[in-house]
């Protein structure tokens, strides 16, 4: 039993040894799999994109079909900028975080007054007018043949965004570390532990003091800000901005890798966009609809028997495992 | 310009009544057991296909096609219904997106396997492809039987919720699930049965949408945020709110596409959420 008094504490913020584990593995794969760097990029992105739909999905249970907007939002902002001859990278990656951030604000107003479904629709809706707005100003996106001519400058001055996907890798990697570390302060600071309030019992938080709808839409901002800068390394790193950045397809298989690695651990996101890409590069090669049929299959299959996702059922087999060795034990 | 209005006031109105054959069976699902069912949509491709394919292999006639289209549908409604669909009645909107999308792309991929990605085409009957000329003003034959149709479902959908036994049973359920099985209502028969009638609708709308829509294996994709957008507008559980979203949003499509093409789907998005935020809970919503 925790003591009541004084056991109001926020939860440990120790790296635990398999955190620590995954990210040395992280940076292990550019080294050994010197092949796989720019697949592993495009992992990296989809997983820092994944992660953002965690903090509002895992974190608030906002369930969104339009997250790609603001992905594609960020990816137009850096594209554009490279495009009419403003190249530096990390400049272009804050001013589309700002961009996609703004959005988010705005639309966050819509989102926290309805209830799932109108949220539900509200977001898909977003999500196609942004696609509908970038596929109509094709003077200025480039529309459905998309927007080239995307030339980055060099990283710091001194590496180049080459097509071995050296720098690609690495930077990404980097973007993605420091945002994590960056979520993972989020999510276990105060305003954190109220979001989960939140998720928990909506209804309970008023009484707590504190404002449901304020914190929903602060953490819509911020995952919105985070999809822009997800959006802006993919249009840095391919230096190309397609308009399928802003599809349904890619807000619906974003969600799909969050749901594969398993929501509301920040990990789960990062680890569904690998399982999801790595399958995909080996199956979707095979046909388009033989993946999309198992992509499906394996959703059907998910809310059937493992709802928590991969992560979910791992720690419902130490759960179990940790009461078993405990009742063994006595 | 007067002219033109009438003739897109008229085409709206058809496209609306498309809309609502297709989307009513959403909205009875949604009102009655509050399931967010991404992949009805398939339903109406699968009517599409039934039609397509009763009339180019076996030459059953059109009408034979539409009925075949209702038939198999509903059925396939009431199967997937007690085989999946029921384990989804009281999971979380996100479990219930997720399985009905994953749905969507096996219905998706079944489709392009077998029948390729391509259009299929439909024969409508002579008299049906024409004009037909009322008041000195030409309109689309195959349009004014469209409304007619859908005039004749409304009527008959109305009478069957509101004259009926098995009407009321559904009113009931719809109210106040407990209350209504604590009066002898078997909940269960009633949601198969509705869920049933759903899926034969949007059979039924996919046949006729083939002409106007088009049909090919997106088909679900492309037009679900119509549906969704048309009940959450409508307000689930509504037949007169669903009618009036429908074709609100059929005279206003037309109408963005034909006045201001260069907007596109633009305006309907934009229209969606504008209603959305003045009417969080839709038209004529009932869920407190």
């Amino acid at each position: 039993m925790t003591p009541l008094t004084g056991g109001a504490r926020l939860p440990s913020t120790r790296w635990r040894r398999t955190e620590v584990v995954f990210w040395l593995a992280l940076v292990a794969v550019y080294f050994l799999l010197p092949g796989y760097r720019t697949l592993g990029s495009q992992v990296l992105i989809a997983g820092l994109f994944a992660l953002s739909l965690d903090l509002i999905l895992g974190y608030a249970r906002i369930v969104s079909l339009g997250h790609a907007a603001f992905f594609g939002v960020g990816a137009y902002t850096a594209g554009l900028l490279a495009h009419h001859g403003w190249g530096e990278p990390i400049s272009g990656l804050v001013l589309a975080a700002l961009a996609a951030a703004v959005l988010g604000f705005a639309t966050s107003v819509l989102i926290v007054r309805g209830q799932d479904l109108t949220r539900l629709i509200i977001t898909l809706g977003v999500g196609l007018l942004c696609y509908e707005i970038a596929n109509r100003a094709a003077p200025i996106t480039g529309g459905v043949d998309g927007l080239s001519d995307v030339t980055m400058w060099k990283l710091f001055g001194l590496f180049n965004f080459g097509i071995d996907g050296r720098t690609a890798y690495l930077y990404s990697l980097g973007v993605l570390f420091t945002v994590f570390c960056f979520a993972r302060l989020i999510v276990n600071s105060p305003f954190g532990l109220a979001l989960r309030g939140v998720r928990e019992g909506e209804r309970r938080m008023p009484a707590l003091g504190i404002s449901v709808s304020r914190q929903l839409v602060a953490v819509y901002t911020l995952a919105a800000g985070i999809a822009g800068i997800a959006g802006a390394l993919l249009a840095q790193t391919t230096q190309f901005v397609g308009l399928d950045v802003l599809g349904f397809n890619r807000s619906a298989e974003i969600l799909i890798m969050l749901v594969l690695g398993g929501a509301g651990y920040l990990y789960g996101g990062l680890l569904g966009a690998a399982i999801f890409m790595i399958l995909q590069d080996r199956l979707a090669n095979l046909s388009a609809a033989y993946w999309q049929f198992w992509l499906g299959a394996l959703l059907v299959v998910i809310v059937l028997f493992a709802r928590g996702g991969v992560l979910g059922e791992l720690s419902a087999w130490r759960a179990r495992h940790v009461a078993r060795g405990a009742r063994g034990g006595r | 310009m007067l002219g033109n209005f009438i003739g897109v006031l008229f085409d709206g109105i058809a496209y609306g009544a498309l809309l609502f054959v297709i989307a009513i069976g959403l909205s009875i699902t949604l009102g009655l057991m509050n399931l967010i069912n991404l992949a009805h949509g398939a339903f109406a491709m699968l009517g599409g296909y039934v039609t397509v394919l009763a009339m180019s292999r076996l030459g059953v006639p059109f009408y034979g096609a539409l009925l075949a289209a209702f038939v198999i549908a509903g059925g396939m409604g009431g199967v997937l219904e007690r085989v999946l669909y029921r384990r989804l009645y009281r999971r979380p909107p996100l479990d219930q997106v997720l399985f009905t999308i994953g749905l969507v792309f096996m219905a998706m991929a079944t489709t392009t396997y077998f029948f390729g990605p391509s259009q299929q085409p439909v024969r409508v009957p002579e008299y049906l492809a024409g004009q037909v000329r009322v008041l000195g003003r030409d309109f689309g034959a195959y349009r004014l039987f469209l409304i007619a149709v859908v005039a004749a479902i409304v009527v008959g959908l109305t009478l069957l919720i509101e004259k009926t036994r098995i009407g009321a049973q559904v009113r009931a359920a719809v109210d106040n699930r407990v209350a209504a099985e604590g009066l002898g209502i078997d909940v269960d028969r009633v949601f198969t049965l509705t869920f049933m009638l759903g899926s034969a609708l949007a059979g039924l709308g996919g046949g006729l949408a083939i002409d106007v829509l088009g049909l090919d294996p997106v088909f679900p994709l492309k037009y679900m945020v119509y549906f969704l957008l048309v009940v959450a507008v409508g307000g689930a559980g509504s037949i007169g709110g669903t009618l009036t979203a429908a074709l609100m949003l059929g005279i206003f499509d037309i109408a963005g596409k034909y006045y201001v093409p260069s907007m596109g789907s633009f305006i309907i998005y934009f229209l969606l959420i504008v209603l959305l935020v003045l009417f969080p809970r839709g038209l004529a919503g009932r869920r407190g």
